[in-house]
């Protein structure tokens, strides 16, 4: 029998995140992973759960292995419900053809039947490719007082950023006139945080309107939210403060990595509240050897550390070995440095096997570039790899 | 063949009262992140034995926490699982029977309702304190394989008579069929296999001697019921080589715990592919190290923040280390907190203690200090 649920939340995760490079290679955007221990779209599914928000549907459609293996049954979430829980969408063939997800508004059209199963009275649209700490519940609070048709949370960005947003033109009452992608000159700092509430009747009325308009790109930010503006729909822009990152790219990959890190990082993962949940692996303590130096650093499960990192992030099963140096680097999985190797402001990707005495990127203060390999690569001894550097196959310039 | 687990909970606790005093022996934390009765529950699950019942007494609220659902260890299932076996009082029990036992066999009798509502062929029963990673299903094999009544795992040790006094060694003959049993013996030094408490029988047969034992009010399963019956079951010995430790005193938690500093000891113990340690998952972030950490020789899990100088120290989930603080040689808890300008020599500190800004700790590697859970110091 199916039962009502109040908010159905409808994650967006079909992007392939370009801007990742050869992290995105084999993996969707919201599976890359996080901050030593986490994927990127823990951070969305714990904040659902910790805002009371029981089912969820994940929208798949590129690279989806990773992902469907990770969120599984849900089980490190509590979102393997009886009733509800996290399912994965992916597009799928109906009576009348087969068609990819669109664009955004798209995706979430061709899902309604699946929202509609739970008979919401709200549905929440996120995307899986933002770092954040966010009670849902809250805003819909918000939503609920303020009576709106649509509730869309912003947070305030600096006025010289706000040209790369989407920006939120509103009134005092935050209610939205106006609505801007990535304007020139900017009127607003309210970024769009890429996370809306509608009322689930008037989402389903415009994405059946959105899918009759062919000159439509199916995109809630291009179409959908001006159609309700220029429509006079209610609706409120939800003011967020905190923490918020989006991780798009190598370079905010890297930074957000970094604001985990220090005396007091700029965002905690350590507090009791607001948890934010993955699936664990089954490793050992990480072990710190005799002649170690680990300063300003996360290191977590599985990883044994012999020489030395600094302003770093290691990942799990990450071996150091003695006489190496890791710097200002974020190192995924598994990755093994041998003995004299330095690595600096780098992104390694997963399983990477770096040779003796190899030297890969260069400090951000000498005017190096990010780098970054892909994973399962196997670096001879004593290769260079000149910063800047983003491959996943040694060719013969990179060496 | 299909297997069903038991594991006893309390036995041992008298081993190590300081920290059994809140706890089972079973819920005992050991290498950062462990408790003991994960070494028995991930060598049954590592082996495909998925239903398990744990034997509890007393104290096991802690054991129920750290079990919950029994998902950690994949054990939430329909089809068996994990269940917890409380005793079996009634309300008509007379006073004596309400005595705390101490056998395998007494705390058996409890379970025969348990056992019996099982379907599977093979039992493999385990102590909750094997500090080991063997490979159950070659055991299962070899008892299968030798027409064994009972087999009994052992690990070839060099003993002394401190050591000897605290194990149950078998001798067996060429072939491992056992031949004598001796119960901490007095007296005997040099190499012999020692019972690792753990033993494969059938399900039936435990049933029958668990029912001859009551009847003829049998308490021990090594004298009462092996040593008896040396002749008349097949009693094999299956060797296992890898690591074991059976910790019977503080002292030994402390030395035990210490070995996982080796290289060699984590490898054999918590690294053997295919054969992981699962433990309860608490979601703890990385460890987090600052800019005046000092850190050397140590096993340390996730969830801590560390500011202050770390040596030859094992550091469990969630514990704080503030600068200027100093542990060398130690054991800290759970959820600890360490001070500023605090100084811990050769100390095993609880879950959750706290110690002010410059606290002072000294024991020595034969007498560990020990502080309790929840102290504040």
């Amino acid at each position: 029998m199916l039962q009502k649920k109040e908010c159905v939340a409808m994650l967006l995760a079909g992007g392939q995140g370009s801007r990742l490079y050869n992290l995105t290679e084999k993996n969707a955007k919201p599976a890359v992973p996080f901050g030593g221990k986490y994927r990127i779209i823990d951070f969305t599914l714990s904040n659902c759960v910790n805002s009371g928000i029981d089912t969820v549907g994940v929208l798949t459609q590129y690279q989806p292995y990773v992902l469907n293996e990770y969120i599984g049954s849900g089980q490190p979430w509590d979102l393997d419900r009886t009733y509800g829980g996290v399912k994965i969408l992916p597009p799928y063939q109906r009576a009348n053809g087969a068609y990819w997800y669109k664009g955004t508004a798209n995706a979430i059209y061709q899902n309604l039947g699946f929202i509609e199963r739970y008979d919401p009275d709200y549905v929440l649209i996120l995307s899986g490719d933002h770092i954040y700490k966010m009670d849902y519940y809250e805003m819909l609070k918000y939503h609920k007082e303020n009576g709106a048709d649509c509730t869309i949370a912003v947070i305030d960005v600096p006025l010289s950023e706000a040209s790369r947003f989407g920006i939120m033109n509103t009134r005092d009452d935050n209610s939205i006139y106006e609505f801007e992608e990535k304007p020139a000159k900017p009127k607003s700092t309210k970024a769009s945080m890429g996370i809306y509430i509608f009322g689930a009747d008037i989402l389903k009325k415009y994405l059946e309107e959105d899918d009759n308009d062919p000159a439509s790109s199916n995109d809630f930010g291009k179409n959908v939210i001006p159609k309700m503006l220029a429509d006079g729909a209610k609706m409120f822009a939800y003011p967020f403060k905190g923490y918020w990152k989006d991780v798009g790219t190598v370079q905010s990959l890297w930074e957000a990595n970094m604001d985990l890190i220090g005396e007091k990082p700029v965002l905690d993962l350590r507090t009791p509240e607001r948890r934010i949940f993955s699936r664990n692996s089954t490793r050992p303590p990480h072990f710190v050897g005799g002649d170690a130096k680990i300063v300003n650093s996360l290191v977590t499960e599985g990883c044994e550390v012999y020489g030395t990192v600094i302003n770093s992030v290691l990942f799990g099963g990450v071996k150091v070995e003695a006489g190496a140096t890791v710097r200002d680097s974020v190192i995924f999985e598994e990755t093994e440095i041998k003995e004299g190797s330095l690595i600096d402001y780098s992104i390694l990707d997963c399983r990477i096997n770096v040779g003796k005495n190899c030297v890969i990127g260069a400090p951000a203060s000498e005017g190096g570039k990010i780098t970054l390999l892909g994973a399962d690569m196997t670096i001879p001894d004593n290769t260079k790899i000149e910063s800047g550097t983003m491959t996943s196959k040694l060719t013969a310039e990179v060496k | 063949m299909s297997v069903t687990g038991i594991i006893f909970s309390n036995i041992h606790d008298n081993n190590l009262p300081e920290l059994t005093r809140l706890r089972t022996m079973a819920s005992v934390p050991y290498g950062c992140r462990y408790r003991f009765i994960d070494f028995a529950l991930s060598n049954m699950v590592n082996s495909k034995v998925t239903s398990i019942g744990i034997i509890t007494q007393a104290n096991y609220q802690s054991l129920a926490d750290h079990i919950g659902t029994g998902k950690d260890w994949d054990l939430a299932s329909r089809a068996g699982g994990i269940k917890l076996i409380p005793p079996n009082m009634t309300a008509f029990a007379q006073g004596n029977r309400r005595e705390y036992v101490t056998s395998r066999l007494e705390s058996m009798k409890s379970a025969t309702v348990y056992i019996a509502s099982r379907k599977e062929e093979l039992v493999v029963l385990s102590d909750c304190d094997v500090i080991c990673n063997v490979d159950l299903g070659d055991m299962i094999d070899f008892h299968t394989k030798t027409g064994a009544d009972i087999t009994i795992a052992v690990k070839k040790m060099t003993l002394t008579p401190e050591t000897a006094m605290k194990n149950v060694v078998i001798k067996s003959d060429k072939d491992g069929r056992m031949t004598d049993l001796l119960v901490y013996p007095r007296d005997i030094s040099g190499d012999h296999d020692i019972s690792l408490n753990i033993m494969v029988l059938r399900r039936d047969k435990l049933l029958e001697i668990i029912a001859d034992a009551s009847a003829h009010g049998y308490t021990s399963f090594n004298t009462d019921v092996l040593l008896k019956n040396i002749n008349s079951y097949k009693i094999m010995s299956y060797k296992y080589d890898g690591y074991f430790a059976c910790v019977s005193s503080l002292s030994e938690y402390y030395s035990c715990s210490m070995e996982l500093l080796d290289p060699a000891v984590r490898h054999a113990l918590l690294e053997i592919k295919d054969r992981p340690v699962y433990t309860k998952v608490r979601n703890s972030p990385p460890t987090r190290y600052t800019e005046g950490s000092f850190v050397r020789n140590s096993l340390l899990a996730d969830g801590c923040v560390v500011s202050g100088h770390v040596e030859n120290s094992i550091i469990f989930r969630g514990v704080t280390v503030s600068e200027g603080a100093v542990i060398k040689n130690s054991i800290v808890m759970q959820g600890s907190f360490i001070g500023r300008n605090c100084s811990l020599n050769c100390a095993i500190l609880d879950k959750n203690v706290m110690l002010k800004d410059g606290v002072n700790l000294s024991g020595h590697q034969s007498i560990p200090f020990y502080v309790a859970k929840n102290s504040i110091v």
